[in-house]
Protein backbone atom coordinates (compact mmCIF):
# COMPACT_ATOMS: atom_id res chain seq x y z
CA UNK A 1 0.00 0.00 0.00
CA UNK A 2 3.07 2.22 -0.06
CA UNK A 3 2.16 4.08 -3.21
CA UNK A 4 -1.47 4.68 -2.20
CA UNK A 5 -2.23 8.39 -2.17
CA UNK A 6 -2.20 9.86 1.32
CA UNK A 7 -5.70 10.70 2.47
CA UNK A 8 -6.50 14.37 2.77
CA UNK A 9 -8.85 13.69 5.64
CA UNK A 10 -7.17 11.23 8.05
CA UNK A 11 -9.21 12.33 11.07
CA UNK A 12 -12.53 12.12 9.25
CA UNK A 13 -11.54 8.69 7.92
CA UNK A 14 -11.69 7.42 11.51
CA UNK A 15 -15.42 8.10 11.44
CA UNK A 16 -15.83 5.53 8.69
CA UNK A 17 -14.78 2.66 10.94
CA UNK A 18 -17.29 0.55 12.78
CA UNK A 19 -20.47 -1.15 11.57
CA UNK A 20 -22.72 1.89 11.82
CA UNK A 21 -23.64 4.31 9.01
CA UNK A 22 -21.09 7.04 8.44
CA UNK A 23 -21.70 10.50 7.06
CA UNK A 24 -18.07 10.58 5.94
CA UNK A 25 -18.53 7.47 3.82
CA UNK A 26 -21.70 8.88 2.30
CA UNK A 27 -20.26 12.30 1.61
CA UNK A 28 -17.09 10.86 0.08
CA UNK A 29 -19.31 8.87 -2.24
CA UNK A 30 -21.27 12.01 -3.07
CA UNK A 31 -18.03 13.91 -3.70
CA UNK A 32 -17.39 11.74 -6.76
CA UNK A 33 -20.39 13.44 -8.37
CA UNK A 34 -20.17 16.78 -6.58
CA UNK A 35 -16.59 17.96 -6.06
CA UNK A 36 -17.71 20.74 -3.70
CA UNK A 37 -18.66 18.13 -1.14
CA UNK A 38 -15.05 16.90 -1.19
CA UNK A 39 -13.90 20.39 -0.32
CA UNK A 40 -16.47 20.68 2.45
CA UNK A 41 -14.99 17.49 3.92
CA UNK A 42 -11.47 18.86 3.58
CA UNK A 43 -12.57 22.04 5.29
CA UNK A 44 -14.11 19.99 8.09
CA UNK A 45 -10.85 18.09 8.47
CA UNK A 46 -9.12 21.44 8.82
CA UNK A 47 -11.68 22.43 11.45
CA UNK A 48 -10.93 19.23 13.37
CA UNK A 49 -7.23 19.94 13.23
CA UNK A 50 -7.31 23.60 14.12
CA UNK A 51 -10.42 23.41 16.30
CA UNK A 52 -11.80 26.34 14.34
CA UNK A 53 -15.17 26.70 12.71
CA UNK A 54 -14.86 28.04 9.19
CA UNK A 55 -18.50 28.87 8.50
CA UNK A 56 -19.66 32.46 8.62
CA UNK A 57 -23.29 33.42 8.81
CA UNK A 58 -24.89 35.90 6.47
CA UNK A 59 -28.34 36.85 5.26
CA UNK A 60 -29.86 35.42 2.12
CA UNK A 61 -33.58 35.50 1.44
CA UNK A 62 -35.87 34.36 -1.30
CA UNK A 63 -38.04 37.17 -2.62
CA UNK A 64 -40.90 37.93 -0.27
CA UNK A 65 -39.41 35.82 2.50
CA UNK A 66 -37.58 37.09 5.55
CA UNK A 67 -36.15 33.76 6.54
CA UNK A 68 -35.88 30.09 5.73
CA UNK A 69 -32.40 30.13 4.27
CA UNK A 70 -29.49 29.56 6.63
CA UNK A 71 -26.71 31.17 4.62
CA UNK A 72 -23.13 30.10 5.24
CA UNK A 73 -19.91 31.36 3.71
CA UNK A 74 -16.56 29.72 4.18
CA UNK A 75 -13.89 31.96 5.68
CA UNK A 76 -11.20 29.86 3.99
CA UNK A 77 -12.66 29.96 0.51
CA UNK A 78 -9.26 30.78 -0.95
CA UNK A 79 -8.27 27.22 0.00
CA UNK A 80 -11.65 25.58 -0.66
CA UNK A 81 -13.20 27.69 -3.42
CA UNK A 82 -15.91 25.16 -4.27
CA UNK A 83 -17.19 25.27 -0.68
CA UNK A 84 -17.32 29.07 -0.66
CA UNK A 85 -21.11 29.16 -0.33
CA UNK A 86 -22.94 26.33 1.33
CA UNK A 87 -26.44 27.42 2.25
CA UNK A 88 -29.21 25.44 3.88
CA UNK A 89 -32.85 25.77 2.88
CA UNK A 90 -35.50 24.96 5.46
CA UNK A 91 -38.64 23.35 4.08
CA UNK A 92 -41.91 22.97 5.98
CA UNK A 93 -42.49 19.29 6.66
CA UNK A 94 -45.90 17.63 6.51
CA UNK A 95 -47.69 17.22 9.86
CA UNK A 96 -46.45 14.15 11.67
CA UNK A 97 -43.56 13.72 9.22
CA UNK A 98 -45.52 11.46 6.89
CA UNK A 99 -44.36 11.27 3.26
CA UNK A 100 -45.10 9.05 0.37
CA UNK A 101 -42.06 7.78 -1.46
CA UNK A 102 -42.78 9.97 -4.49
CA UNK A 103 -42.49 13.09 -2.33
CA UNK A 104 -39.16 11.92 -0.95
CA UNK A 105 -37.86 11.14 -4.45
CA UNK A 106 -38.90 14.58 -5.58
CA UNK A 107 -37.00 16.19 -2.70
CA UNK A 108 -33.96 14.08 -3.57
CA UNK A 109 -34.13 15.15 -7.21
CA UNK A 110 -34.42 18.83 -6.33
CA UNK A 111 -31.60 18.47 -3.86
CA UNK A 112 -29.29 16.78 -6.40
CA UNK A 113 -30.09 19.39 -9.00
CA UNK A 114 -29.94 22.59 -6.97
CA UNK A 115 -27.95 21.86 -3.86
CA UNK A 116 -25.29 19.61 -2.43
CA UNK A 117 -27.46 16.52 -2.62
CA UNK A 118 -27.64 16.37 1.17
CA UNK A 119 -30.92 16.27 3.04
CA UNK A 120 -31.53 16.23 6.75
CA UNK A 121 -34.67 14.58 8.05
CA UNK A 122 -35.32 16.52 10.17
CA UNK A 123 -33.66 19.57 11.64
CA UNK A 124 -33.98 20.39 15.33
CA UNK A 125 -37.00 22.55 14.62
CA UNK A 126 -38.68 19.75 12.75
CA UNK A 127 -38.38 20.94 9.19
CA UNK A 128 -36.59 19.34 6.25
CA UNK A 129 -33.13 20.74 5.58
CA UNK A 130 -31.64 20.87 2.09
CA UNK A 131 -27.93 21.54 2.37
CA UNK A 132 -25.32 22.86 0.01
CA UNK A 133 -26.78 25.43 -2.38
CA UNK A 134 -24.77 28.40 -3.53
CA UNK A 135 -26.30 31.88 -3.85
CA UNK A 136 -27.76 31.36 -7.30
CA UNK A 137 -28.98 27.82 -6.76
CA UNK A 138 -30.74 28.79 -3.56
CA UNK A 139 -33.15 30.75 -5.73
CA UNK A 140 -33.60 28.04 -8.34
CA UNK A 141 -34.10 25.45 -5.59
CA UNK A 142 -36.66 27.68 -3.89
CA UNK A 143 -38.52 28.15 -7.17
CA UNK A 144 -38.66 24.46 -7.96
CA UNK A 145 -39.70 23.58 -4.43
CA UNK A 146 -42.55 26.07 -4.54
CA UNK A 147 -43.66 24.96 -8.00
CA UNK A 148 -44.07 21.50 -6.53
CA UNK A 149 -46.09 22.57 -3.55
CA UNK A 150 -43.39 22.77 -0.90
CA UNK A 151 -42.91 25.90 1.15
CA UNK A 152 -39.96 27.45 2.90
CA UNK A 153 -39.68 27.15 6.68
CA UNK A 154 -39.00 29.76 9.30
CA UNK A 155 -35.81 31.25 10.67
CA UNK A 156 -34.82 34.38 12.54
CA UNK A 157 -37.08 36.24 14.95
CA UNK A 158 -40.21 34.63 13.55
CA UNK A 159 -42.70 31.88 14.11
CA UNK A 160 -40.72 28.74 13.36
CA UNK A 161 -41.89 25.73 11.42
CA UNK A 162 -44.26 23.75 13.60
CA UNK A 163 -43.76 20.11 14.43
CA UNK A 164 -46.00 17.48 15.95
CA UNK A 165 -45.99 13.81 16.84
CA UNK A 166 -47.70 11.22 14.60
CA UNK A 167 -50.83 11.75 16.67
CA UNK A 168 -54.06 9.93 15.98
CA UNK A 169 -52.78 8.87 12.55
CA UNK A 170 -50.66 6.19 14.07
CA UNK A 171 -50.89 6.19 17.84
CA UNK A 172 -53.58 5.01 20.24
CA UNK A 173 -52.40 7.32 23.04
CA UNK A 174 -53.08 10.56 21.21
CA UNK A 175 -55.65 12.72 23.01
CA UNK A 176 -56.38 15.11 20.13
CA UNK A 177 -55.72 15.77 16.46
CA UNK A 178 -52.12 16.95 16.59
CA UNK A 179 -51.80 16.82 12.80
CA UNK A 180 -54.82 19.00 12.16
CA UNK A 181 -53.90 21.59 14.76
CA UNK A 182 -50.34 21.82 13.43
CA UNK A 183 -51.60 22.49 9.92
CA UNK A 184 -54.21 24.93 11.21
CA UNK A 185 -51.69 27.06 13.10
CA UNK A 186 -49.23 26.92 10.19
CA UNK A 187 -51.90 28.06 7.73
CA UNK A 188 -53.22 30.78 10.01
CA UNK A 189 -49.85 32.26 10.86
CA UNK A 190 -47.99 31.59 7.60
CA UNK A 191 -47.14 35.30 7.23
CA UNK A 192 -45.54 35.39 10.68
CA UNK A 193 -43.60 32.27 9.71
CA UNK A 194 -42.22 33.75 6.50
CA UNK A 195 -41.71 37.33 7.61
CA UNK A 196 -40.04 37.78 10.99
CA UNK A 197 -41.68 40.36 13.24
CA UNK A 198 -41.26 39.00 16.77
CA UNK A 199 -38.60 39.85 19.37
CA UNK A 200 -37.10 36.43 18.77
CA UNK A 201 -37.98 32.92 17.64
CA UNK A 202 -41.27 31.34 18.67
CA UNK A 203 -41.59 27.59 18.39
CA UNK A 204 -44.59 25.35 18.69
CA UNK A 205 -44.35 21.65 19.22
CA UNK A 206 -47.47 19.60 19.52
CA UNK A 207 -47.68 16.23 21.24
CA UNK A 208 -50.77 14.07 21.51
CA UNK A 209 -50.04 12.96 25.08
CA UNK A 210 -47.58 13.41 27.91
CA UNK A 211 -45.18 10.89 26.34
CA UNK A 212 -44.33 13.99 24.34
CA UNK A 213 -42.82 12.39 21.25
CA UNK A 214 -42.44 15.85 19.70
CA UNK A 215 -40.12 16.81 22.60
CA UNK A 216 -42.31 19.84 23.02
CA UNK A 217 -41.66 20.65 26.66
CA UNK A 218 -37.91 21.04 26.27
CA UNK A 219 -37.75 22.32 22.75
CA UNK A 220 -40.53 24.75 22.12
CA UNK A 221 -41.70 28.10 23.42
CA UNK A 222 -45.27 26.91 23.31
CA UNK A 223 -45.68 23.20 23.91
CA UNK A 224 -49.18 21.86 23.38
CA UNK A 225 -49.71 18.48 24.99
CA UNK A 226 -52.74 16.21 24.91
CA UNK A 227 -54.33 15.22 28.21
CA UNK A 228 -57.69 14.33 29.79
CA UNK A 229 -59.66 15.49 32.80
CA UNK A 230 -61.80 12.52 33.72
CA UNK A 231 -60.73 9.05 34.80
CA UNK A 232 -58.20 6.73 33.21
CA UNK A 233 -60.17 3.99 31.45
CA UNK A 234 -59.48 0.65 33.10
CA UNK A 235 -60.33 -2.68 31.52
CA UNK A 236 -60.16 -5.11 34.47
CA UNK A 237 -60.35 -8.12 32.15
CA UNK A 238 -57.18 -6.99 30.43
CA UNK A 239 -55.66 -6.26 33.85
CA UNK A 240 -56.29 -9.88 34.86
CA UNK A 241 -54.76 -11.06 31.59
CA UNK A 242 -51.71 -8.83 32.12
CA UNK A 243 -51.23 -10.18 35.66
CA UNK A 244 -51.58 -13.73 34.40
CA UNK A 245 -48.96 -13.17 31.73
CA UNK A 246 -46.47 -11.12 33.75
CA UNK A 247 -47.20 -11.86 37.41
CA UNK A 248 -48.37 -9.64 40.22
CA UNK A 249 -44.84 -8.65 41.22
CA UNK A 250 -44.21 -7.27 37.78
CA UNK A 251 -47.23 -5.01 38.06
CA UNK A 252 -46.20 -3.82 41.51
CA UNK A 253 -42.55 -3.23 40.54
CA UNK A 254 -43.19 -1.62 37.18
CA UNK A 255 -46.49 0.14 37.54
CA UNK A 256 -47.67 0.65 41.11
CA UNK A 257 -44.40 1.73 42.71
CA UNK A 258 -43.45 3.87 39.75
CA UNK A 259 -46.50 6.09 39.88
CA UNK A 260 -45.06 9.55 40.71
CA UNK A 261 -48.03 10.49 42.88
CA UNK A 262 -48.73 7.00 44.26
CA UNK A 263 -52.31 7.19 43.15
CA UNK A 264 -52.57 3.72 41.64
CA UNK A 265 -52.86 0.48 43.57
CA UNK A 266 -53.54 -3.18 43.07
CA UNK A 267 -56.40 -4.57 45.13
CA UNK A 268 -57.36 -8.21 44.78
CA UNK A 269 -55.84 -8.32 41.33
CA UNK A 270 -57.72 -5.23 40.28
CA UNK A 271 -56.29 -1.82 39.42
CA UNK A 272 -57.68 1.08 41.44
CA UNK A 273 -56.78 4.65 40.60
CA UNK A 274 -57.31 7.80 42.64
CA UNK A 275 -57.76 10.00 39.57
CA UNK A 276 -57.90 13.22 41.58
CA UNK A 277 -54.22 12.73 42.34
CA UNK A 278 -53.20 11.51 38.90
CA UNK A 279 -50.78 13.85 37.09
CA UNK A 280 -51.35 12.19 33.69
CA UNK A 281 -47.72 11.15 33.33
CA UNK A 282 -48.69 8.20 31.08
CA UNK A 283 -46.37 5.71 32.78
CA UNK A 284 -48.98 3.14 33.85
CA UNK A 285 -50.75 3.45 30.50
CA UNK A 286 -47.50 2.86 28.63
CA UNK A 287 -46.75 -0.32 30.55
CA UNK A 288 -50.30 -1.74 30.55
CA UNK A 289 -51.40 -0.26 27.27
CA UNK A 290 -54.18 -2.74 26.70
CA UNK A 291 -55.64 -2.55 30.20
CA UNK A 292 -55.38 1.22 30.67
CA UNK A 293 -56.28 4.08 28.38
CA UNK A 294 -56.41 7.86 28.68
CA UNK A 295 -59.82 9.15 29.86
CA UNK A 296 -62.69 10.01 27.55
CA UNK A 297 -62.93 13.75 28.24
CA UNK A 298 -59.81 14.71 26.35
CA UNK A 299 -58.20 18.04 25.54
CA UNK A 300 -54.89 19.85 25.75
CA UNK A 301 -52.57 21.53 28.20
CA UNK A 302 -50.78 24.60 26.85
CA UNK A 303 -47.38 25.40 28.29
CA UNK A 304 -45.01 28.26 27.73
CA UNK A 305 -41.32 28.98 27.90
CA UNK A 306 -39.22 25.96 26.89
CA UNK A 307 -35.86 26.85 25.36
CA UNK A 308 -32.11 26.28 25.34
CA UNK A 309 -29.68 28.57 27.12
CA UNK A 310 -29.85 32.16 25.97
CA UNK A 311 -30.32 35.12 28.27
CA UNK A 312 -31.09 32.66 31.06
CA UNK A 313 -30.25 28.95 31.29
CA UNK A 314 -32.22 26.07 29.80
CA UNK A 315 -35.85 26.05 30.74
CA UNK A 316 -38.73 23.70 30.22
CA UNK A 317 -42.23 24.87 29.51
CA UNK A 318 -44.52 25.51 32.45
CA UNK A 319 -48.29 25.40 32.45
CA UNK A 320 -50.21 28.34 31.04
CA UNK A 321 -53.59 26.77 30.27
CA UNK A 322 -54.10 23.67 32.45
CA UNK A 323 -56.90 22.25 30.31
CA UNK A 324 -58.93 23.21 27.32
CA UNK A 325 -60.83 21.28 24.69
CA UNK A 326 -59.27 21.07 21.24
CA UNK A 327 -61.86 19.20 19.21
CA UNK A 328 -63.48 21.83 17.05
CA UNK A 329 -62.47 24.71 14.85
CA UNK A 330 -63.82 27.07 17.56
CA UNK A 331 -61.46 25.54 20.11
CA UNK A 332 -58.56 25.96 17.72
CA UNK A 333 -59.56 29.57 17.12
CA UNK A 334 -59.23 30.16 20.86
CA UNK A 335 -55.63 28.94 20.66
CA UNK A 336 -54.99 31.30 17.74
CA UNK A 337 -56.39 34.23 19.73
CA UNK A 338 -54.32 33.33 22.78
CA UNK A 339 -51.18 33.23 20.64
CA UNK A 340 -52.04 36.62 19.15
CA UNK A 341 -52.41 38.15 22.63
CA UNK A 342 -49.09 36.67 23.71
CA UNK A 343 -47.35 37.99 20.58
CA UNK A 344 -48.89 41.43 21.03
CA UNK A 345 -47.78 41.75 24.65
CA UNK A 346 -44.37 40.13 24.29
CA UNK A 347 -43.87 41.89 20.94
CA UNK A 348 -44.59 45.23 22.58
CA UNK A 349 -42.42 44.81 25.67
CA UNK A 350 -39.95 42.05 24.82
CA UNK A 351 -36.29 42.90 24.31
CA UNK A 352 -34.34 42.06 21.18
CA UNK A 353 -33.44 38.34 21.20
CA UNK A 354 -35.59 37.65 24.26
CA UNK A 355 -37.56 34.41 24.18
CA UNK A 356 -41.02 34.48 25.69
CA UNK A 357 -39.91 32.33 28.66
CA UNK A 358 -37.17 34.81 29.46
CA UNK A 359 -39.61 37.64 29.09
CA UNK A 360 -41.91 36.05 31.68
CA UNK A 361 -38.89 35.52 33.91
CA UNK A 362 -38.04 39.21 33.65
CA UNK A 363 -41.46 40.81 34.06
CA UNK A 364 -43.01 38.18 36.32
CA UNK A 365 -45.84 35.78 35.63
CA UNK A 366 -48.40 38.11 37.22
CA UNK A 367 -47.57 40.95 34.87
CA UNK A 368 -47.54 38.59 31.93
CA UNK A 369 -50.93 37.04 32.73
CA UNK A 370 -52.34 40.51 33.18
CA UNK A 371 -50.93 41.51 29.80
CA UNK A 372 -52.44 38.61 27.93
CA UNK A 373 -55.71 38.57 29.89
CA UNK A 374 -55.49 35.12 31.45
CA UNK A 375 -56.61 34.51 35.03
CA UNK A 376 -53.94 33.11 37.38
CA UNK A 377 -54.38 29.46 38.27
CA UNK A 378 -52.69 27.37 40.97
CA UNK A 379 -51.54 24.95 38.30
CA UNK A 380 -49.26 27.55 36.71
CA UNK A 381 -46.21 26.34 38.59
CA UNK A 382 -42.85 25.24 37.27
CA UNK A 383 -42.44 22.25 39.56
CA UNK A 384 -45.74 20.85 40.79
CA UNK A 385 -45.75 19.28 44.24
CA UNK A 386 -42.16 20.17 44.99
CA UNK A 387 -42.53 23.31 47.10
CA UNK A 388 -44.22 23.06 50.50
CA UNK A 389 -44.06 26.81 51.14
CA UNK A 390 -46.69 29.15 49.85
CA UNK A 391 -46.22 32.89 49.80
CA UNK A 392 -49.27 35.06 49.41
CA UNK A 393 -48.52 38.36 47.81
CA UNK A 394 -51.03 40.93 46.74
CA UNK A 395 -50.47 41.55 43.07
CA UNK A 396 -49.01 44.98 42.42
CA UNK A 397 -48.79 47.23 39.37
CA UNK A 398 -46.92 45.87 36.37
CA UNK A 399 -43.22 46.40 36.64
CA UNK A 400 -42.71 47.18 32.99
CA UNK A 401 -45.18 50.01 32.55
CA UNK A 402 -45.85 53.01 34.74
CA UNK A 403 -44.79 53.59 38.30
CA UNK A 404 -44.92 50.69 40.70
CA UNK A 405 -46.83 51.13 43.93
CA UNK A 406 -44.77 52.69 46.71
CA UNK A 407 -44.69 49.52 48.70
CA UNK A 408 -46.12 46.20 47.59
CA UNK A 409 -48.93 44.89 49.75
CA UNK A 410 -47.30 41.79 51.09
CA UNK A 411 -49.62 39.89 53.39
CA UNK A 412 -47.35 38.41 56.02
CA UNK A 413 -48.10 36.43 59.10
CA UNK A 414 -46.95 37.87 62.43
CA UNK A 415 -44.57 35.70 64.38
CA UNK A 416 -46.53 34.24 67.26
CA UNK A 417 -45.54 33.41 70.83
CA UNK A 418 -42.39 31.36 71.17
CA UNK A 419 -42.11 30.60 67.49
CA UNK A 420 -38.68 31.51 66.23
CA UNK A 421 -38.61 33.96 63.38
CA UNK A 422 -36.37 32.69 60.64
CA UNK B 1 -14.34 42.42 0.16
CA UNK B 2 -15.28 44.52 -2.81
CA UNK B 3 -15.71 48.08 -3.86
CA UNK B 4 -17.48 50.27 -6.38
CA UNK B 5 -16.70 53.64 -7.86
CA UNK B 6 -19.18 56.45 -8.21
CA UNK B 7 -18.42 60.00 -9.33
CA UNK B 8 -14.72 59.54 -8.69
CA UNK B 9 -15.21 58.23 -5.14
CA UNK B 10 -14.39 54.63 -4.22
CA UNK B 11 -16.73 52.86 -1.79
CA UNK B 12 -15.43 49.83 0.09
CA UNK B 13 -17.95 47.03 0.65
CA UNK B 14 -17.96 43.64 2.32
CA UNK B 15 -18.35 40.39 0.39
CA UNK B 16 -22.13 40.84 0.21
CA UNK B 17 -21.94 44.40 -1.04
CA UNK B 18 -22.79 46.17 2.22
CA UNK B 19 -20.93 49.42 2.74
CA UNK B 20 -17.84 48.83 4.85
CA UNK B 21 -17.94 52.35 6.26
CA UNK B 22 -21.31 53.81 7.19
CA UNK B 23 -19.96 57.37 6.91
CA UNK B 24 -19.41 56.82 3.19
CA UNK B 25 -23.15 56.73 2.65
CA UNK B 26 -24.87 59.32 0.47
CA UNK B 27 -27.89 59.44 -1.83
CA UNK B 28 -25.88 58.42 -4.89
CA UNK B 29 -24.39 55.43 -3.13
CA UNK B 30 -27.88 54.45 -1.95
CA UNK B 31 -29.12 54.75 -5.51
CA UNK B 32 -26.34 52.50 -6.72
CA UNK B 33 -26.97 49.89 -4.00
CA UNK B 34 -30.71 49.94 -4.74
CA UNK B 35 -30.08 49.38 -8.45
CA UNK B 36 -27.76 46.53 -7.57
CA UNK B 37 -30.56 44.98 -5.50
CA UNK B 38 -33.07 45.54 -8.30
CA UNK B 39 -35.13 47.95 -6.19
CA UNK B 40 -36.74 50.94 -7.89
CA UNK B 41 -36.63 53.65 -5.22
CA UNK B 42 -39.85 55.60 -4.71
CA UNK B 43 -40.79 58.01 -1.93
CA UNK B 44 -42.18 55.08 0.02
CA UNK B 45 -38.80 53.32 -0.26
CA UNK B 46 -36.96 56.42 0.90
CA UNK B 47 -39.24 56.77 3.93
CA UNK B 48 -38.06 53.39 5.15
CA UNK B 49 -34.40 54.04 4.37
CA UNK B 50 -34.52 57.44 6.09
CA UNK B 51 -36.17 55.94 9.15
CA UNK B 52 -33.46 53.25 9.35
CA UNK B 53 -30.72 55.85 9.15
CA UNK B 54 -32.30 58.09 11.78
CA UNK B 55 -32.76 55.14 14.08
CA UNK B 56 -29.22 53.96 13.54
CA UNK B 57 -27.82 57.40 14.22
CA UNK B 58 -29.65 57.53 17.53
CA UNK B 59 -29.19 53.97 18.77
CA UNK B 60 -26.15 52.70 16.78
CA UNK B 61 -28.05 49.54 15.96
CA UNK B 62 -30.55 48.54 13.29
CA UNK B 63 -34.11 48.55 14.69
CA UNK B 64 -35.94 45.34 15.44
CA UNK B 65 -38.36 44.59 12.64
CA UNK B 66 -41.39 45.15 14.88
CA UNK B 67 -40.15 48.68 15.65
CA UNK B 68 -39.77 49.37 11.95
CA UNK B 69 -43.24 47.99 11.26
CA UNK B 70 -44.75 50.15 13.97
CA UNK B 71 -42.91 53.29 12.87
CA UNK B 72 -44.04 52.82 9.28
CA UNK B 73 -47.60 52.27 10.47
CA UNK B 74 -47.49 55.44 12.51
CA UNK B 75 -46.05 57.52 9.70
CA UNK B 76 -47.90 56.15 6.70
CA UNK B 77 -51.12 54.78 8.16
CA UNK B 78 -52.13 51.59 9.91
CA UNK B 79 -52.81 49.71 6.67
CA UNK B 80 -49.09 49.98 5.87
CA UNK B 81 -47.92 49.02 9.35
CA UNK B 82 -47.32 45.35 8.57
CA UNK B 83 -44.56 43.18 7.24
CA UNK B 84 -46.44 42.53 4.02
CA UNK B 85 -46.16 46.18 3.02
CA UNK B 86 -42.43 46.22 3.79
CA UNK B 87 -41.84 43.10 1.72
CA UNK B 88 -43.74 44.63 -1.17
CA UNK B 89 -41.26 47.50 -1.09
CA UNK B 90 -38.25 45.30 -0.42
CA UNK B 91 -38.94 41.75 -1.61
CA UNK B 92 -35.56 40.59 -0.34
CA UNK B 93 -36.60 41.54 3.15
CA UNK B 94 -36.34 44.88 4.97
CA UNK B 95 -33.51 43.54 7.14
CA UNK B 96 -31.42 42.60 4.15
CA UNK B 97 -32.25 45.04 1.37
CA UNK B 98 -33.40 48.19 3.16
CA UNK B 99 -30.47 48.05 5.60
CA UNK B 100 -28.08 47.58 2.71
CA UNK B 101 -29.45 50.56 0.81
CA UNK B 102 -29.39 52.63 4.01
CA UNK B 103 -25.72 51.78 4.42
CA UNK B 104 -26.24 49.99 7.72
CA UNK B 105 -24.04 47.04 8.70
CA UNK B 106 -25.06 43.59 7.51
CA UNK B 107 -27.45 41.82 9.86
CA UNK B 108 -25.75 38.81 11.43
CA UNK B 109 -26.50 35.18 10.57
CA UNK B 110 -29.03 33.58 12.83
CA UNK B 111 -30.95 36.74 13.65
Amino acid sequence: MANEKKSKTPMLDELESGPWPSFVKDLKNLAKKKPEIGQVLEQLEDSYETKTNHWLGTVLNLDGYGGGVIARYSDVQNRFPLAAQFHTIRIIEPSGWFYNTAALRQLCDISEKHSGGILQFHGMTGDILMLGSNNEKTYTAGEELMENGWDIGGSGPALRTLACCVGPAYCEMSCFDTLGLTKFITDTYISELHRPELPYKYKFKISGCANDCANSIQRSDMPIIGTWRDKIQVDQKEVAKFIKENGEDYVIDNVITRCPTKCIKLEKKKIKIDDSNCVKCMHCINVMHKALKPGKDRGITILLGGKRTLKIGDTMGSVLIPFMKADTKEDWDKIIQLVRRIWDFWGEHGLDHERVGEFIDRVGLGTFLDGIGVEPDPQMVKHPRSNPYIKFEEYTAPRIAGEPKESPNVVSKETEGDEVAV
Amino acid sequence: MGSFELGGKVYQTDEDGYLANIDDWNMEAAGYLAKDEGVDMTDAHWEVVNFLREYYEEYKIAPMIKILVKAVGKKLGAEKGNTKYLYELYPGGPAKQACKIAGLPKPTGCV
